[in-house]
């Protein structure tokens, strides 16, 4: 496509070069004058050769390629897992398999996998360009592609519709790994979150439950079953924080909980104002949910 | 053959001096019916419009110029990004062209002495500014919409845009198609009914094919949006449901409607360009186009055509396939006639004479930049290829070489060529020369990296990006290029600016021009033309003959239609003598309707609606008093 519109691009121009040359001259000498040549001109490059480009760009693109992005014929997939596109995070649920996380999807390599997208607000596009096309999340409608992952990696994939304020920092990571690892992954978050450990950690879970985090996140195994915010279930095996916003680390986790709004600014997580004790004792429990 | 003396001539041009004539002052503008007139008050209010859009990508292009930046905090920039959008398309370039160059030009070029409806053509005016004003309102007071240009919803919708932002975007769009509909409406009958009498549609210049192209464009593309703005408002201000998926609604429904208007309006953008651009050719290559029947046929496809392809702006939202397929078939097709156009212009520039002077040096980077805007056009028709590029900065890329490379170049070219015709004077042309120069090397240096970005992978609309992502460069090169053109663009204002003042007078057709509204006087009088003009071909003014029987028309008296405010008004097709029109003059009506009319607008914004029923029988009065017949003057 590329060279077909480098050709493209160079012929017309260099036709307009020759112009330049013939600037304050009469007309070419074998064309100038005759009216029915010219018009043959327009009509060559003009229609004749453009209709053979685009027909051939259309059969290629448009009839042989276009199926491979077609959403999977049903019973093509052995697995099936739905992102919900939020204000700005990546809901993913595991059909079947009864199990949730957030913003980083975890798939087995060579393995198709149905795709389905929903949206819980206003329109989103789901997008990994390497490994498929985009396609939009759209509230009231479920669409799907296929997933496929020729070989292992990890995958940047974002929001490709503008869905307001933090529209930019609204991106996930697909990880494809060999089956076994994938199904140890899946394993491990079937299971309900870890009973803190340490005095801090458990203060930080009280915290949680009682100070206003569990009324929008769900933890599984505990009080907390709010659904506004991303499952923190096991928040601690991610790699990263706030869609893809910044790295999942202790420091950084406290900046984020502490002041949200300066991180992301018009994210729907709030500053709770809880004082930098009940931060980090909140900080001890999360890096605890493997 | 009777010679009357020359006094008898000065005689006539006086009596028709005088019964054209409008009031001095401020006075005189504000209740201007004379198309040239309101085609300078559309220039004006238009370039300011421009400044200002151009003022909201610079500090676009500053948020942008590296990672994490924080000129803009996240939603400026969302209300700069979409009232940058908005101003340029609905308040520059549709005003511009249709406003601006249509009304000065279309009577001129067709030997009439105004539009067929005067005053309706004053309150198109009118509606513009006071629905820009009306959107402007609204980004002053902290109120800029920032769900994109085409605020898709449910983003848009008052659970997700509360403010109300999107309200000065809906009411104010609704109120400028109303300016928009009645220009379209009256360069219609203009084109169709105010042609001198032999100036048959095989004879009309193809300046006037693209305008009418355009105009009718405009009248089936228009309700489409206002049909989605009126259900937004309802939605938005009365509880309504149209939209809103959870109570019965569906947002594609919006994505629909505002693609059936808008991809009709990318055609409407650009066909005026093409009609700038098929003027000045022959003009500085000194021979006659080539293809010219192709070219006429191929803009009125091209207007018609863009009515079929709305999808394709959809490909991402999970269509059936057979359905987008069909939309990239159709969207294939508009190459065609855009290419005979391109090819024509190429054509005719390569076998005639070609003068590059300033207008044909816009001309030709118009081309170069249309064809690269053509060809990434022509790459979204491949579906899957659109799967990936669509919402990224490749997809910016490609219409700001459309939009500004392809539409607004001619504009800028238009304004130097007709330059000397409205003002008298010349510009510079060695300063001409440099800005095309500037604004064309900062054109590229600002857009063509976008490609490349988009390819990259950055979604179009993000407010900033992480340093890791490998944007940084590229980005700081596209920023640096906008200052550059920035600066381009301003060169050609402050050329054109000094030159009204310091510039050698131009005298009636500085260029040799091919068509009639060079034989005028620069600027022309207020009749334009003392005689009806006689025409026998589209290159009017190179029918030597032609020109001198109106010279001869003059002396006689004949068809100099000097006993009232008259026109003459031909058969639409073949131009034949028809009947002799009587003009209405100045009125003070069309600003008051369009006050009134403004005031409906920002009670139903403020949801006042006792009021807005009052501003509308206020408004119901004006346009009664719009409707009166003037005074008989004696």
């Amino acid at each position: 496509m590329l060279v077909v519109a480098g050709i493209i691009f160079f012929g017309a121009v260099a036709m307009l070069v020759v112009g330049w040359f013939r600037r304050d001259r009469p007309g070419l000498p074998f064309l100038g004058e005759n009216e029915t040549l010219n018009t043959g001109l327009v009509v060559l490059f003009g229609m004749a050769i453009p209709i053979v480009i685009l027909v051939a760009l259309f059969i290629v693109s448009d009839l042989v390629l276009l199926p491979e992005t077609d959403a999977p014929a049903a019973g093509s997939t052995t697995m099936t897992v739905t992102v919900i596109g939020h204000q700005w995070f990546w809901q993913v649920r595991y059909e079947g398999e009864g199990a949730e996380t957030a913003n980083e999807i975890h798939i087995p390599v060579r393995t198709p996998i149905n795709l389905v997208v929903r949206s819980a607000d206003v329109i989103h596009s789901f997008w990994v360009p390497e490994l498929n096309r985009k396609i939009d999340m759209i509230p009231g409608q479920a669409n799907n592609i296929e997933l496929y992952a020729e070989s292992a990696g990890v995958f940047r994939g974002q929001c490709a519709e503008f869905c307001g304020l933090q529209h930019a920092h609204m991106a996930f990571r697909v990880y494809a790994e060999p089956a076994p690892k994938f199904k140890a992954w899946l394993a491990g978050i079937k299971r309900p979150a870890v009973e803190p450990t340490g005095a801090e950690a458990q203060q930080g879970q009280r915290a949680f439950m009682e100070d206003g985090c569990a009324a929008c996140h769900t933890i599984a195994g505990t009080a907390a079953e709010g659904t506004l915010g991303p499952n923190l279930t096991h928040l601690a095996g991610r790699e990263t924080l706030a869609a893809d916003t910044i790295p999942n680390t202790p420091g950084y986790l406290l900046r984020w909980i502490q002041n949200p709004q300066s991180v992301k600014p018009g994210t729907k997580m709030p500053g709770l104002g809880l004082g930098k004790k009940k931060y980090d004792a909140i900080v001890a429990y999360l890096t605890e949910l493997r | 053959m009777t010679v009357t003396a020359p006094a008898a001539t000065d005689v006539r041009l006086k009596r028709l001096e005088t019964i054209w004539k409008e009031s001095p002052g401020v006075l005189g503008w504000l209740t201007t019916v004379d198309h040239k007139r309101i085609g300078i008050l559309y220039f004006f209010t238009s370039l300011f419009f421009f400044g200002a859009g151009g003022v909201e990508a610079l500090l676009i292009r500053t948020q942008l110029i590296g990672p994490n930046q924080s000129t803009l905090d996240p939603a400026t920039f969302n209300e700069m990004m979409s009232t940058h959008g908005t101003t340029m398309i609905f308040f520059f370039v549709v005003p511009m062209s249709l406003g601006a160059f249509g009304n000065y030009l279309i009577p001129l070029m067709i030997g009439a002495r105004d539009m067929a409806f005067p005053r309706l053509n004053a309150l198109s005016y009118w509606i513009f500014l006071c629905a820009g004003t009306f959107l402007y309102v609204g980004v002053f007071s902290g109120n800029a919409p920032s769900a994109g240009w085409f605020d898709y919803v449910p983003l848009a919708s008052k659970a997700y845009s509360p403010g109300p932002g999107i309200d000065f975007y809906a009411l104010s769009l609704l109120f400028v198609g109303i300016s928009t509909t009645f220009g379209a409406i009256n360069a219609i009958v203009t084109i169709f009914k105010l042609r001198a009498p032999g100036m048959s549609l095989n004879r009309m210049p193809l300046f006037c094919f693209a305008f009418l192209a355009v105009s009718f464009a405009l009248i089936f593309a228009l309700p489409a949006l206002s049909t989605a703005l009126v259900l937004l408002e309802l939605e938005r201000l009365l509880g309504f449901h149209f939209y809103i998926p959870s109570a019965g609604g569906d947002p594609i429904l919006w994505q629909n409607l505002f693609w059936i208007f808008g991809h009709p309006e990318v055609y409407i953008i650009i066909l005026p360009a093409f009609g700038i651009a098929t003027s000045i050719i022959p003009t500085f290559v000194r021979r006659k186009m080539v293809a010219w029947p192709l070219v006429a046929l191929a803009e009125i496809l091209v207007a018609f055509l863009g009515f079929g392809v709305w999808a394709h702006h959809m490909f991402a939202v999970g269509l059936a396939s057979a359905t987008t397929i069909y939309f990239a078939a159709a969207s294939l097709i508009i190459v065609i006639p855009s290419g005979i156009q391109l090819f024509s212009w190429i054509t005719t520039i390569v076998t005639g004479t070609p003068r590059f002077q300033t207008p044909l040096l816009w001309i030709v980077g118009f081309i170069v930049l249309f064809i690269l805007g053509g060809l990434s056009g022509v790459t979204f028709a491949a579906i899957p290829f659109d799967q990936q590029t669509t919402d990224t900065y490749y997809v910016v890329a490609h219409f700001h070489y459309v939009i500004f490379g392809a539409a607004v170049f001619p504009l800028l070219g238009g304004m130097f060529y007709w330059f000397p015709k409205v003002t008298g004077r010349m510009y510079n042309e060695g300063w001409g020369k440099a800005s095309f120069w500037l604004t064309f090397v900062g054109t590229n240096i600002t857009f063509f990296p976008m490609h490349i970005l988009g390819l990259d992978g950055m979604p179009r609309r993000d407010y900033t990006y992480g340093p890791e992502m490998g944007w940084t460069g590229l980005n700081l090169i596209e920023t640096l290029g906008a200052y550059l053109l920035a600066l381009g663009l301003l060169s050609v204002f402050v050329n054109l600016a000094v030159s009204l003042f310091r510039g050698a007078p131009a005298g009636n057709d500085p260029f040799g021009g091919d068509t009639l509204e060079w034989s005028t006087t620069s600027p022309p009088p207020e009749y334009n033309y003392a005689v009806i003009p006689k025409v026998s071909s589209p290159y009017a003014m190179w029918d030597v003959e032609d020109r001198e029987e109106d010279a001869r028309n003059l002396e006689l008296g004949r068809k100099t239609l000097e006993q009232g405010h008259e026109t003459a008004a031909s058969t639409a097709v073949d131009a034949e003598w028809d009947e002799i029109l009587e003009m209405p003059s100045h009125s003070a009506w069309p600003p008051l309707v369009a006050l009134a009319m403004s005031g409906v607008f920002a009670m139903v914004l403020l949801q006042q609606w006792l009021a807005a029923a009052i501003f509308t029988v206020v408004l119901a009065v004006t346009v009664a008093g719009f409707h009166l017949k003037e005074p008989e003057e004696a």
